[in-house]
């Protein structure tokens, strides 16, 4: 071993102590997770409404299709995912503005606000998809 | 940088189980434990407590392994009554102070880790030369350019008041390495601890350095890296919250733009 310029043998070195592995989940903390999580989703789904649009304007045959597969079980649960990960980002930016007024930052609130991020964005989700096949008149 | 796994250096093994005392009303404890004296990497220790013979509190129970079972396992502690800030640590998944913290809060084993993502010097020791460079970063203390008065800087107690909620601060460090934005950013992030006493000299009704305390937070990652995961407030064993400072110190740098 080298010798450092106190003349002792150098300390070897430090490890990092654990972080993620250790710290208890806190409801603020999973919907930031959550919100980034659902931010990176909306890229993809906003890909599908591309697609979506570029068959429209493509021909009757293409729109068809993409519009075959969007309808098909999977589709629709991707599109459901989609429903969700975009009303969640969204209701995130809301609590992010809050708290961006200075506003409900205190311990009990930001916590009620992040269970409301969650509550909220799984039962509108639920609600715009109800509305569409009431809309559409069924299946 | 985001780095969710630990470094090989830094993975933690399971210990070794030291042995039961005599008696009835035993308290488990998984204590994390590393040495820079041999190659060995971390590991978590179990030690029992005998609850009958000791405190309420996590530091009596870490002082009464380190007195009757394990004279080598090494922390920091002075005060005893949540004001030195010294026996910080993650206890229970969270970061606060042992001293403050009783045994009776928690369930189950009682796991105690140092404060998270930082370099270990022994045990439950963390090193905190970083936010300790970046405190001194800030020049937390009174700056003026006005002639010094004969007696002292008078502050109305309006004024007063503003500093309630942020003087009480006794860097500790609990909430700085309970954010993970300062996990992933520690070297450029200022982190909540420290954000908090800039908002302090801020607001501050005597000091006269308010333009450049804020020019020097006028930066993408000194400031800008708090995305509000509210870590810090969570933890804070004084009852502070750091992410209102961060917040005010953010609407500060916008009002002075309009």
């Amino acid at each position: 071993m080298t010798k450092s310029a106190t003349g002792r043998a150098p300390l070897r070195p430090r490890p990092i102590s654990p972080h993620l592995q250790i710290y208890r989940l806190i409801p603020t903390m999973a919907m930031s997770i959550v919100h980034r999580i659902t931010g990176a989703a909306l890229y993809f789904g906003t890909l599908l409404v591309v697609w979506w649009l570029v068959a429209a304007a493509t021909s009757q045959a293409q729109f068809e299709l993409v519009n075959g597969i969007f309808g098909s079980w999977l589709g629709r649960l991707v599109l459901f995912g989609y429903t969700w990960a975009l009303i969640h980002h969204m209701l995130g930016g809301v609590r992010h503005l809050i708290w961006d007024t200075g506003h409900g930052l205190g311990k009990r609130t930001s916590t009620r606000l992040a269970w409301a991020t969650l509550i909220g964005s799984v039962t509108l989700t639920f609600i715009a998809w109800i509305a569409g096949y009431v809309a559409r008149g069924g299946f | 940088m985001v780095e969710i796994t630990l470094p090989k250096n830094a993975q933690v093994t399971e210990g070794k189980a030291w042995p039961k005392p005599q008696g009835g009303n035993l308290r488990e404890f998984r204590v994390y434990r590393w040495s820079p004296d041999d190659d060995a990497n971390p590991r978590v220790d179990t030690y029992h407590v005998d609850l009958d013979d000791c405190g309420p509190m996590v530091l009596d129970a870490l002082l009464w392994i380190k007195n009757k079972v394990d004279p080598t396992l090494t922390l920091r502690r002075s005060c005893r009554e949540g004001i030195c800030g010294s026996c910080a640590m993650n206890i229970d998944g969270t970061n606060t102070l042992a001293c403050t913290k009783g045994m009776d809060e928690i369930d189950g084993a009682v796991k105690v880790y140092p404060l998270p993502h930082m370099p270990v010097v022994k045990d439950l020791v963390p090193d905190l030369t970083v936010p300790y460079a970046q405190l001194s970063s800030i020049e937390p203390w009174l700056q003026t350019v006005s002639p010094e008065p004969a007696s002292e800087w008078l502050q109305s107690r309006e004024d007063r008041a503003k500093l309630d909620g942020l003087y009480e601060c006794i860097l500790c460090f609990c909430c700085q390495t309970a954010c993970p934005s300062y996990w992933w950013n520690g070297e450029r992030y200022l982190g909540p601890a420290v954000l908090l006493q800039a908002y302090r000299w801020l607001i501050d009704s005597r000091d006269e350095a308010t333009g450049e305390r804020l020019d020097n937070l006028e930066d993408p990652f000194r400031l800008y890296r708090c995305h509000t995961i509210m870590n810090c407030t969570q933890a804070c064993p004084k009852g502070l919250n750091p992410a209102k400072a961060i917040a005010e110190i953010k609407q500060m740098m916008v009002e002075r733009r309009v």
